[in-house]
């Protein structure tokens, strides 16, 4: 158990991948790269997973990873249907110009 | 046999049920064969219920039936049970026997229809309720068919919906009848707060015993009843539905507005006769109201120019005649002729039917004209049924039962002899519209094109007219007055119903009466063919406009409809028109604008931006951790 990362690193880390996933979600208008975006902030949750995991010398971080991971391959699959779907009947991938269900 | 009873009602309910569930999918030959089967199969249980009927000793002819208890409810208990003697048999046997008829006709008649099971649904249903109203054996299930009737006849005058005249005759029969229908019901409270029953016999039997003759209850009730009838029959001053009631399909007119529902207030008096008995003011009101009825209809049905409408005024006028012998006591005499009207009227109307489908749907008489060459067999019943309508001397049924009316008029003590020349007139009335009737509709020249290629109708509609015009001769020979042989059969049946039936004139005066009715009825006829014949003298007469103010006075049936639009309807409209904007609505209006404001707020987040939804899920997302972490 020599030259560990502390812990704290670890977190701070996660929470900046988070933070970055956050505001690449809110400014891209494109779909692709929201989803993009949505995949660090779901890898961001996972580091933390396995930071508290190894931190308290408990599996259950790395199964909460596996979760996550499994999540995260469904998101993408519904995501990218979705996504072809949009571009394939509005011809755009802009997520801005798709408000047809405004109040 | 008595005690498939229950069938008879059952049959015709089962059609509907059948007819409303699965009609669309049986077809037109199904949805026939449905709804004509049940009234058949329901007549064949009335006839054989009618032969075991009379098997039993004369004065016990009495049938009741007691199903289930309907309800049962902090001591008012009603039980659901039928009552079969002579008088309701006598109906149920006209109501299955004429209703299979007219179903049978109405294949050929509605055959183009596009709603042709819904028409046989309603029918059904109205039988089958028509058929409960007359067995029932408690007042509040003879309510319960008395609204049930009221109801297919509101869904069948307005059976062709599509013209908004139709639906507007449809409400207006609905809402005049429901007048009577609320007297009727607040009979029926007094009724129960007195006696705690609704037994028709029990009810009979304890009023006779416990009301004096003449008590003011006595007479309140027998009044309220008389208001039921009265708006149910069409008589003054109710009878302002009939006439428009004829926009529903013809076979419709026929049985319900000719042959059935409109009696029901005749059947309703003679079942509570005892009631009416122990009020003579009340019943003498009934004659008068019979007798003023039967010459206001006679007048109007002088002046009409629809087929149908002359007679809708003649079914009123012929409805006058029949409470003219309940109000002098002569219930069987009523009943007798609700029996061969039963049957004569429906011929007519099936046979203006007839004479409209072959015109292509024209109803006007003065479009039509010369249809004797064209249209043989039509005209030769519908002469037979005119002659009965106008009680044509010794081989028609009308002429037997009008008869025995005028004669029980006369000997009535009292107001019997205004009573009888009432009647009298009524009947040189009957022949001068209904040679009126005949001469224009079928003698002279084609007026029209369609007349003249009128086509012949098919068998479906050449049975029922068949049958209708020999019951039209053949149910008078019942009924015979002594100088004539006297056959009694109806009387006699009924006398274990009504045991208390006045004595008619002598033979001798019965005899003078009945010729001077014959005198009448050949000069009605002679001064129609005077009027209206190839010598057309009408026109000449109705030059002056003096006359033709009061034939258009008559034709809009003497005023009485813009006299209820003025004292009934304006008010309520312009009441209605007043409330419109009133302080309550307010309140609700408030609550609607307050919901729209909140309404409109919200909106302004629904942007349909998903960038958006996501920055406030983010926004919300630290909030509640701001909050988790400073607290």
């Amino acid at each position: 158990m020599t030259a560990t990362v502390p812990v704290e690193h670890v977190i701070a880390l996660a929470a900046a991948l988070f933070a970055l996933g956050v505001v690449g979600l809110l400014v891209r208008r494109n779909i692709m790269l929201m989803l993009v975006s949505l995949e660090i902030m779901l890898n961001a949750a996972g580091l933390a997973f396995v930071a508290a995991g190894a931190r308290w010398q408990a599996p259950d971080g790395q199964v909460m990873f596996l979760v996550i991971l499994t999540v995260a391959a469904a998101e993408v699959s519904v995501g990218l249907a979705l996504a072809l779907q949009i571009y394939r009947r509005f011809k755009t991938l802009d997520a801005d110009a798709l408000d047809e269900m405004r109040g | 046999m008595l005690d498939l009873l229950w069938l008879a009602p059952t049959l015709p309910l089962l059609g509907f049920a059948v007819l409303a569930l699965a009609g669309a999918r049986l077809g037109r030959t199904g949805a026939a064969a449905v709804g004509v089967g049940s009234v058949g199969l329901s007549a064949v249980v009335a006839l054989a219920a009618g032969v075991e009927l009379f098997q039993l000793p004369e004065l016990s002819r009495v049938f009741t039936q007691k199903l289930w208890t309907w309800f049962d409810v902090a001591g008012l208990v009603v039980p659901f049970g039928l009552h079969l003697d002579t008088l309701s048999l006598a109906m149920i046997v006209v109501i299955t026997f004429v209703g299979f008829l007219i179903h049978l006709y109405s294949v050929e008649y509605m055959a183009g229809d596009e709603s042709f099971a819904k028409f046989f649904a309603y029918m059904n249903l109205f039988v089958g309720s028509m058929l409960l109203l007359v067995l029932a054996d408690n007042l509040l299930l003879l309510y319960l068919g008395w609204e049930g009737v009221g109801a297919c006849s509101y869904l069948l005058i307005g059976f062709w919906w599509r013209d908004p005249a139709n639906d507007a005759a449809a409400r207006k029969a609905f809402i005049v009848t429901r007048v009577g229908d609320a007297a009727l019901a607040i009979a029926l409270f007094i009724l129960y707060r007195h006696f705690g029953t609704w037994q028709i016999q029990e009810l009979a039997t304890r009023a006779t015993a416990e009301w004096a003759v003449g008590s003011r209850l006595a007479v309140w009730t027998a009044a309220l009843l008389l208001a039921g009838a009265v708006g149910k029959s069409a008589q003054l001053p109710l009878q302002t539905w009939l006439p428009d009631a004829m926009a529903g399909p013809t076979p419709v007119s026929a049985l319900i507005h000719a042959a059935t529902m409109v009696t029901a207030g005749v059947y309703l008096i003679a079942r509570t006769h005892a009631l009416f008995e122990l009020a003579p003011d009340v019943q003498l009101l009934v004659a008068a109201v019979g007798a003023a009825t039967l010459l206001l209809a006679g007048f109007a049905a002088l002046a009409q120019t629809d087929i149908k409408r002359v007679l809708a005024y003649s079914t009123i006028s012929q409805i006058g005649y029949m409470f003219l012998a309940l109000g002098v006591g002569a219930y069987s005499a009523a009943l007798f002729h609700f029996f061969t009207h039963a049957f004569f009227k429906a011929l007519l109307f099936l046979g203006a039917g007839a004479v409209i489908l072959a015109c292509h749907h024209e109803q006007n008489i003065f479009q039509m004209g010369g249809l004797r060459r064209r249209l043989p067999f039509v005209f030769w019943t519908f002469a037979i049924g005119g002659g009965a309508l106008a009680g044509f001397p010794l081989v028609t049924a009308g002429f037997y039962s009008k008869e025995w009316i005028l004669g029980q008029a006369w000997a009535f003590p009292g107001a019997g002899p205004a009573l009888w020349a009432a009647g009298l007139a009524g009947a040189l009335l009957t022949a001068l519209y209904t040679t009126r009737l005949i001469l224009i509709v079928f003698f002279g020249e084609p007026r029209t094109p369609a007349a003249a290629s009128a086509h012949a109708p098919g068998w479906l509609i050449t049975i029922p007219l068949a049958v209708l015009a020999v019951g039209s001769v053949a149910t008078g020979f019942l009924e015979m007055p002594e100088w004539l042989g006297g056959a009694s059969t109806f009387g006699n049946a009924l006398f274990s119903v009504f045991s208390k039936t006045p004595d008619g004139p002598a033979a001798d005066t019965e005899m003078a009466l009945a010729a001077l009715a014959t005198a009448v009825c050949f000069a009605g006829i002679a001064f129609a063919y005077w009027l209206y014949g190839p010598g057309q003298a009408l026109p000449r007469a109705l030059a002056s406009p003096a006359a033709a103010a009061v034939a258009s006075f008559w034709r809009g049936g003497w005023g009485f409809d813009t006299l209820y639009r003025t004292l009934f309807v304006r008010p309520f409209v312009w009441l209605a028109a007043l409330n419109r904007a009133d302080a309550v609505d307010l309140i609700p209006a408030a609550l609607a604008a307050i919901a729209g404001a909140f309404h409109r707020l919200v909106r302004l987040s629904q942007t349909g931006r998903v960038r958006w939804y996501a920055a406030v899920i983010v926004a919300g997302a630290i909030a509640i951790l701001t909050l988790a972490v400073w607290r």
